[in-house]
């Protein structure tokens, strides 16, 4: 065999420390931040790269957004990635995570067979870290989340260790499966100059809900395939407090911190004690 | 849509409760606690169900929690917490109880299994509640922050059951009545075949930043490395735990479990200091529902003050060494 077949998916999101949003609506000022791979999602390209780089095989980069989107695309196949698949369409606007998955499934799908499919742990921008593992039920695959380290590599099985919070385990699956990872799996590459310039004119596979139809019922796609709704949107309120500052000379103040913590701990009003 | 409503009532409301390796979550009976005031609202019924290996006791501490029946899923098989296996055997029962909202903790467990379980429901699912309500007609009100905290999103699903996961540390635990009484109802693993084969099941490495009720943090403030001590020296007189922002963590200072923030851990002690932190938007997200927090700063204009009760403006090494001596004389220690 010559090496895994992995697919990698990957969201381009808004710059998340540069967007805005409108004040009314609570909606994306698009011209705000421009769209980049979502940070999460270059650590599952890299846990890829470095699978291929052991084992050979090939490397599918998957997105589902705007047609802007294939930016992000290139940018993964300026990293490495050797094919990339944009699903966009009309009918994929307003989807929600399951809807999201879904066309997701069907792209993955129609590239035929695979033996493991790489998540980022979260998006930066919905934060839910749901898609990773609404792709694996749908395709009826094991997955393992929070997968910290990839251990071992071989042409039918993956070792991974992840943690579960409490637990911490390391798991031996055999393909093909669905791994969501952290961070911690590995540390992007940057492109290189030579790359990021032909991957512009590399060749970006564009999949609109007609070319996935055998795959997937339309109806379940976008605003109307979604199962939840947003109702109302709302800056976040920053919380604020009083910051009373405290002046004097170091050991003063070091005084008065100690009285306050004291108080806080041992007099203030205090959280119930539970279990 | 429709059609699912039609078959049977959706009723109830059920509740994942988190029990590995000999342990209930906390998390779970904060979802217990708020279970009963959604469950009021619609004159239903709380529910409990548990899947692992050495329930009986658990499934106890969720009646005297508030759970009216408990679903037990009880196998030597279901020790390790194995997403497709877990989700093989909670379908099952989701399909004959036809909840009407099913709540699971926010915590990796929840958030691995709540949405593969939705995806094979073919339901919606919301990520880290902060806040959950129940109108009159059955309809789930799902609050969560997205970007980072910038905006607050008001959710409702349209599909049954509802489901969520809920943050840890938002909600307030159901108090615990060892007089309650409710069933506990015994339920065979239907499944019993690990997914993966488990090579090694081990504690996580211990730091629990996310449930300590002390935390001293630290930021690019700090001038050196060797600076660490004072930090550490003033965690341990008052028995905390020591927290940093991200750049700490990037540049190999501290290691990555000690990390407040968005893409860190979300904390809410009862005492947070912040010493050399200028309170970026990705550091506020995850540390400014402490319950009491000091800010201590040089650079007066800091945004760490807009959040803190208190704020010192001052370079760390002139006071924290005699803030740490102070808090030791009192014998402070938590």
């Amino acid at each position: 065999m010559a090496g895994p077949r992995i697919i990698v998916l990957i969201k381009a999101v808004p710059d998340i420390e540069r967007v805005k949003f409108d004040q009314e609506t609570g909606r994306i000022d698009r011209s705000s931040a421009q769209l980049e791979p979502n940070p999460f999602d270059l650590n599952a390209l890299e846990a890829a790269l470095r699978i291929k780089e052991r084992l050979g095989g090939i490397i599918t980069a998957l997105s589902m957004g705007p047609p802007q989107a294939e930016t992000v695309l290139r940018d993964a196949i300026a990293r490495g990635a050797d094919k990339a698949i944009l699903l966009t369409d009309e009918a994929f606007a307003g989807s929600d995570t399951l809807a999201t998955s879904r066309a997701l499934v069907a792209g993955i799908r129609k590239t035929g067979e695979f033996d493991l499919v790489i998540a980022g742990e979260k998006s930066v921008d919905g934060d839910t870290g749901q898609v990773g593992s609404e792709v694996a039920s749908l395709l009826g695959l094991p997955s393992d989340s929070y997968v910290d380290s990839i251990e071992d590599v071989t042409d039918n099985r993956i070792t991974v260790t992840c943690d579960y919070g409490t637990r911490r385990y390391v798991r031996e699956s055999t393909f093909p499966c669905v791994i969501s990872v952290t961070k911690n799996v590995a540390s992007p590459r940057l492109p290189k100059l030579a790359d990021a310039l032909r991957s512009r004119k590399a060749k970006i596979e564009i999949n609109g809900a007609s070319d996935l139809g055998e795959f997937v019922d339309r109806k379940t796609l976008g605003t109307l395939g979604s199962p939840t709704h947003v109702m109302k949107i709302r800056i976040g309120s920053e919380s604020r407090r009083d910051s009373r500052r405290l002046a004097g000379s170091p050991t003063e103040v070091a005084k008065e911190l100690a009285d306050l913590i004291e108080y806080w701990l041992h007099g203030g009003k205090g959280i119930e004690k539970t279990v | 849509m429709g059609g699912r409503g039609l078959k049977r009532q959706s009723d109830g409301i059920l509740v994942f409760s988190e029990f590995i390796s000999g342990s209930l979550h906390p998390v779970t009976l904060e979802i217990l606690g708020k279970a009963r005031d959604l469950a009021d609202k619609v004159s239903s019924d709380v529910l409990a169900v548990m899947v692992g290996s050495g329930l009986s006791e658990a499934a106890r501490e969720l009646v005297f929690h508030g759970a009216d029946v408990v679903y037990s899923i009880d196998h030597p098989s279901l020790t390790d917490f194995d997403p497709l296996l877990f989700q093989q055997n909670l379908v099952p029962l989701l399909r004959e109880l036809n909840p009407l909202t099913f709540l699971l903790g926010a915590t990796q467990i929840g958030r691995c299994l709540g949405p593969r379980i939705a995806a094979q429901l073919g339901t919606g699912i919301t990520a880290d509640c902060t806040d959950l309500d129940m109108t009159p007609e059955g309809n789930l009100v799902q609050v969560r922050p997205a970007f980072a905290g910038n905006i607050i999103a008001t959710i409702i699903t349209r599909t049954r059951p509802q489901m969520a996961t809920v943050r840890y540390r938002v909600m307030k635990p159901a108090s615990r009545d060892q007089s309650r009484e409710g069933r506990i109802i015994a339920r065979d693993a239907a499944f019993t075949t690990p997914s993966a084969k488990v090579i090694t099941s081990s504690r996580s490495t211990g730091i629990d930043i996310s449930s300590a009720d002390i935390i001293v943090s630290v930021g690019r403030g700090l001038p050196r490395r060797e600076d660490l001590r004072l930090i550490e020296d003033l965690a341990d007189a008052l028995g905390g735990i020591v927290g940093s922002s991200r750049p700490l963590v990037d540049d190999g200072w501290i290691s990555k479990e000690h990390q407040v923030g968005f893409s860190g851990n979300v904390v809410k002690p009862r005492l947070y200091i912040a010493c050399g932190i200028s309170g970026s938007p990705q550091h506020l997200f995850g540390m400014k529902d402490s319950e009491y927090i000091i800010a201590i700063n040089k650079d007066p204009s800091a945004a760490i003050f807009r959040v803190a009760d208190v704020g010192v403006t001052m370079d760390l090494n002139e006071v924290l060494p005699l803030l740490a001596l102070e808090i030791r004389k009192r014998n402070l220690s938590h």
